[in-house]
């Protein structure tokens, strides 16, 4: 039992990230601290991903002349890195969308809270 | 089950969309009166002319097929003039060129708004009804039947006052439900029989359906065209609906909307489920509890009523029940009496309901304690009412004798004396509450009368010639169009061979 | 020659033109406009081509740069596909015809910016339903959403906080599907669609796959707005301008609902999630909900737009209800109200659009009897639309909910034929309210008009606004009477084993 809690301990972090940053949008009032929620949500899911594509005994994906092409099993999985690249991508993009629609917002409403804002909007 | 002899034929197509022809051209016209109503005319006697035609092929046993589309996969758009289809289509389309002159009559003579309007709609509603009359399957139907509707709307609304507007929800919320529940009964059907065509004879001839599955979906499908066939307790539209001008109450309510609703009970017990099963599974049992509440109470309710348009209402509401009543029986006298009195209930009805219009434009009357002595200034329109009364009430020589002497035939033929009964006590509470409204017209004094006269041509000659027609089939009912034998051959090719 | 790129070239068109747009833009504000609209018009022809081709030649594969699925990107362009790309295609064609009028006015100085966006969403859109990778279709979520927040946030005071809501919720939903899809790709191997349908029968049984459906199902379902994962729509679709409510209702939670089709019915498989698992049936659960809640707070709304969003959330239900079902009928039905829809809530949105062009708002409670003579031809194509939602036949609403009332019957779910034909009825008291008061109701200042004559003048919307709401009308009666023509090909579309 102890064994397999301590030998998937990456995804008991990853969970504990997802729980955090599910808080975080729900619980926090200020819409930027949503937004950091948010992030590290999205922040969790690339672990993952990175955490799954590791094998034992292998190394960074990367060409190395000491490693022989006829043995591709010691570099760990490159595929997941390269969505995650992509990913990562499009998680700036979503928080540099995000941060737009947050100035517009306090340029209109003069507050970031989200109690605040739903009152000025009556 | 019957295979019909059917031969293909544009026509029933044509006599359909004439009025919705003469749509567009009614409302280009709005600012012409006397040219609007030309198209309104012209459109009723072509849309005559057409169905007409379709009679004699239909008197020997042919049906004019045409398919439009198909409109769901296994299911077409179709059209089949057949006998009841024409029986059906004839009287609307007929009566409607005397409620034509009749409603430009009431229509000037009261000044309407909205006069466009009223005219178009009126042309939509009898396309939807020849529709309904020839469709070929119960999909078809539901495409007319939901048409009919919608089409109906304006008219029931066309006054715009507070009670027109409540009773146009009343009237959309119970006939738009029925139409989802027809929806359902429809996929239903399809799902287990496998085709919606209309069949005499009934379509489930080899499918075996649970009690429980069967009575469900009779139940629906009553459900379905109850609300327009004023079944109770779906009926309450119809005295509420008397709020729109009495032309609308006249052919719509006493014709062509409430005798779709009725057309759909005949085809549904006639053609959909046929008559072994509506026996065999007791459903036939069903129906005529219903319909001998509803003649009993409404009945009774019209003794209540002191409006007279809501007084004919509930008279309908009892006499549609009787056509119900009719093929319930399953007997061959009392099918075809019940098909019979389509007809003869839509001439007495709907010079009734003229009467009343005629005295509302020209005394602005409605309520029956107001009619005293009305009989010597409007002559000729009481007349009619005598003559529509005593024929409702089962009185020879008018043709509604006939068809409530078939009807009191059939019930002995079913061994359901019980049905004899109602029918009796049904024709003493008719009596009974029109011949007070002929005794105050004709025997008592009225007051602030004088100085009145008879209503406009253009409405009290459509109300003289129903009522003559009505005496006319009733000395001679195959007199030109052949209702009544029409109707005995409807009753054979649905019931067969089928006895109790 | 061109057939075989078609795949990638209808998205491409659009990415371009996302690109070309600032670019030119920048020299001249006035070519925004147009270049998008030669963008669509190029990409809605390829798209009826592509049609017909794919129904006539069978499924066009593109693999990007040459690399062979499964290791490479696959666009997949079979008859599902090209039909939703047709739909989106030639009703965003007729969104930006109609809303050149009301960007100019609302939008001035955003214009090219606006263009660009759109474009951008379009690619976005095009390439979520072409694409034949997993991970592809969670890039170009990511796009077409991000584009939409934009889109939404440049409308009323209250649409950034909308836009922002939206993009929280889009964003866990997207997440979701990223975390899905992992799990998926761990247990497979692969990213590849028609790949991965291939190896499900071996894996499928292992709970991950289970967690990755449910993960899958939630995060399609937020994009698709199926209750409860709807709550971003009507605040989104109320304060967004009438351009974009008009061209993201009717395709936006489309392209989410094709992506839940294309997923569980070609990749998972009909019978794992609907026989084997209960999945099907809470889908067909939560739409129920989901019509009888949207119908419910239609009825309560005083705002056009808002009723509209709320009788979205109800029609989507259908959609979700149909894919629940995954049986025949069910399937014809989704596809064919993923049509219908798509022309009603355009119609409808227009119209909305074209009264707040002239009057400014569109407040429920301020509709009167002199709408009916300002704006015949806008109110008669409000009537046939609202007909036609409510299923009147033969209009085309009504066929889409024949045949889900057929797919209800075949697998004898009676609750969801209840829940099919009430919602009728509630979608008829909210149209019904409307109506009437546009044909009825006596304007609150004026005299009680007693005759015809009374002197309010014709003053309908411009013909670049009218013609695409009567050309989106019409469409509605030739979808009812043709739709077995429809029907026909939506029988190729289905899945192998349905």
């Amino acid at each position: 039992m102890l064994d397999f809690i301590a030998g998937h301990y990456d995804y008991w972090f990853i969970i504990l990230l997802l729980i955090i940053g599910l808080y975080g949008m729900i619980m926090k009032k200020n819409l930027v601290k949503k937004l950091i929620g948010m992030t590290i949500f999205q922040a969790a899911i690339i672990l993952f991903y990175i955490s799954g594509a590791i094998k034992a005994d292998a190394t960074v994906p990367i060409l190395s002349d000491s490693i022989p092409n006829s043995q591709p099993e010691n570099y760990i999985n490159p595929l997941p890195h390269a969505l995650m690249l992509t990913a990562i991508v499009v998680g700036v993009a979503t928080v540099g969308v995000a941060f737009a629609l947050l100035i517009q917002i306090y340029k209109r409403y003069n507050t970031l809270n989200e109690q605040e804002l739903i009152e000025r909007m009556k | 089950m019957e295979i019909l002899q059917t031969y293909n034929s544009i026509v029933p197509f044509y006599a359909i969309i004439v009025s919705i022809i003469a749509v567009p051209l009614i409302i280009i016209s709005g600012k012409f009166p006397n040219l609007r109503e030309f198209w309104t005319i012209l459109a009723a006697l072509v849309k005559f002319g057409l169905v007409l035609s379709l009679l004699p092929g239909a008197m020997e046993g042919k049906a004019a097929l045409y398919s439009l589309l198909e409109i769901a996969p296994g299911i077409e758009l179709a059209l089949k003039a057949d006998q009841f289809g024409v029986f059906f289509a004839l009287i609307a389309s007929g009566l409607w060129i005397f409620t034509s002159f009749y409603s430009i009559g009431y229509v000037r003579g009261n000044d309407e708004r909205k006069q466009t309007r009223y005219f178009a709609s009126f042309s939509v509603c009898l396309s939807a009804t020849i529709g309904i009359a020839f469709s070929a399957n119960f999909l078809t139907f539901i495409v007319f039947y939901e048409i009919l509707t919608i089409a109906t709307y304006p008219l029931v609304i066309h006054k715009e006052n507070k009670e027109a507007i409540s009773a146009g929800r009343k009237y959309l919320l119970y006939t738009l439900s029925a139409g989802i529940i027809l929806i359902a009964a429809a996929g239903l059907t399809y799902t287990y029989a496998g085709t919606l065509n209309f069949n005499p004879g009934g379509i489930f001839e080899s499918i075996e359906l649970s009690q429980g599955g069967a009575t469900v979906l009779f139940l629906l499908f009553l459900t379905g065209v109850g609300v327009k066939a004023g079944i109770m307790p779906l009926h309450s539209w119809l005295p509420a609906a008397m709020a729109a001008p009495t032309p609308v109450s006249a052919l719509l309510h006493a014709v062509a909307v409430v005798k779709s609703g009725v057309f759909g009970v005949v085809r549904i017990v006639g053609f959909i489920f046929g008559p072994e099963m509506m026996y065999n599974y007791g459903l036939n049992n069903i129906l005529l509890a219903f319909a001998g509440v509803t003649i009993i109470t409404a009945s009774l309710l019209a003794f209540k009523q002191d409006n007279l348009k809501r007084r004919l209402a509930y008279s309908t509401i009892g006499h549609l029940s009787y056509i119900v009543l009719g093929v319930a029986l399953l007997s061959p006298s009392g099918f075809a009496g019940g098909i019979f009195h389509i007809a003869t209930h839509a001439t007495m009805k709907i010079t009734l309901f003229f009467c009343a219009g005629a005295i509302y434009v020209n005394l602005h009357k409605e309520n029956i304690s107001e009619l005293n002595g009305i009989g010597k200034v409007m002559p000729w329109t009481m007349a009619a009412f005598t003559i529509g009364s005593l024929g409702l009430a089962g009185i020879p020589p008018i043709n509604g004798f006939i068809s409530k002497w078939f009807l009191g035939v059939g019930a002995l033929q079913a061994n359901m004396s019980i049905a004899l009964i109602i029918l009796v006590l049904s024709g003493l509470l008719n009596a009974g509450y029109f011949f007070p409204i002929i005794h105050r017209a004709f025997f008592r004094e009225g007051k602030n009368l004088e100085g009145h006269k008879e209503a406009s041509l253009l409405m009290v000659l459509p109300i003289v010639i129903t009522a003559f027609l009505s005496l006319l089939f009733g000395l001679f009912p195959d007199l030109f169009f052949n209702f009544f034998t029409t109707a005995v051959n409807i009753s054979n090719s649905v019931l067969g061979g089928f006895l109790r | 020659m061109i057939e075989r790129n078609l795949p990638a070239l209808i998205p491409l068109i659009f990415l371009a033109s996302a690109l070309l747009i600032p670019i030119l833009g920048l020299w001249k504000k006035k070519l925004a406009y147009p270049l998008a609209i030669i963008a669509t018009l190029t990409s809605a022809s390829l798209s009826v081509y592509g049609f017909i081709y794919v129904l006539l030649n069978g499924t066009i594969r593109y693999n990007f740069s040459g690399w062979i699925p499964p290791i490479g990107i696959e666009y997949v362009y079979d008859p599902l596909s090209s039909f939703v790309v047709l739909v989106i295609n030639f009703i965003t064609l007729v969104v930006l015809t109609h809303s050149f009028i009301p960007v100019t006015i609302d939008l001035e100085f955003k214009q090219t910016a606006y263009y660009s966006v759109v474009m951008l969403l379009l690619t976005g859109f095009n390439g979520m339903v072409i694409t034949g990778d997993l991970f592809n279709l969670y890039v170009f979520i990511e796009i077409s959403s991000l584009a939409g927040y934009a889109l939404i946030a440049v409308g009323e005071k209250k649409a950034p906080f909308a836009a922002f809501r939206y993009l929280i919720i889009g964003t866990i939903g997207a997440s979701f599907y990223l975390l899905g899809i992992g799990y998926l790709y761990f247990m497979s191997g692969t990213l590849n669609m028609s790949d991965l349908a291939a190896i499900m029968p071996m894996i499928k049984d292992s709970p991950t796959i289970l967690v990755a459906l449910i993960l899958i199902v939630v995060a399609l379902g937020v994009k698709m707005a199926i209750f409860p994962m709807h709550g971003w729509l009507p605040d989104s679709y109320t304060y967004a301008p009438t351009s974009t409510s008009s061209l993201i209702a009717p395709i936006g939670t489309k392209v989410g609902a094709y992506a839940m089709m294309r997923i569980l019915f070609f990749v998972f498989g009909a019978d794992y999630f609907s026989k084997e698992l209960p999945v099907g049936d809470l889908i067909a659960i939560f739409a129920c909900g989901g019509i009888i809640f949207g119908s419910v707070m239609a009825i309560a709304q005083k705002e056009l737009k808002r009723m509209l969003a709320y009788s979205s959330v109800a029609q989507i239900g259908y959609i979700g209800l149909g894919i629940g079902l995954a049986n025949p009928f069910g399937f014809i039905g989704a596809v064919l109200h993923l049509l219908n829809h798509a022309f009603m809530k355009a119609t409808l949105f227009f119209i909305a659009g074209n009264l707040r062009n002239k009057t400014g708002n569109s407040d429920i409670t301020l509709f009167d009897d002199s709408y009916r003579k300002k704006y015949p031809w806008t109110m008669a194509s409000f009537t046939i639309a609202a007909l036609s939602m409510v299923g009147l036949p033969p209009l085309a609403g009504f066929f889409s909910k024949w045949y889900l009332v057929l797919g209800t019957i075949e697998n004898s779910k009676w609750l969801y034929l209840a829940v099919i034909l009430t919602s009728s009825l509630l979608n008829a008291v909210y149209f019904f309210r409307i109506i009437e008061k546009v044909y009825m109701k006596s304007p609150a200042q004026s005299k009680d008009s007693g005759t015809d004559n009374f002197e309010i003048k014709r003053d309908e919307v411009s013909a670049s606004m009218l013609i695409p709401t009567l050309i989106l009308a019409i469409g509605l009666i030739v979808l009812g009477l043709l739709n077995v023509v429809i029907v026909n090909q939506i029988y190729k579309m289905m899945p192998v084993g349905m």
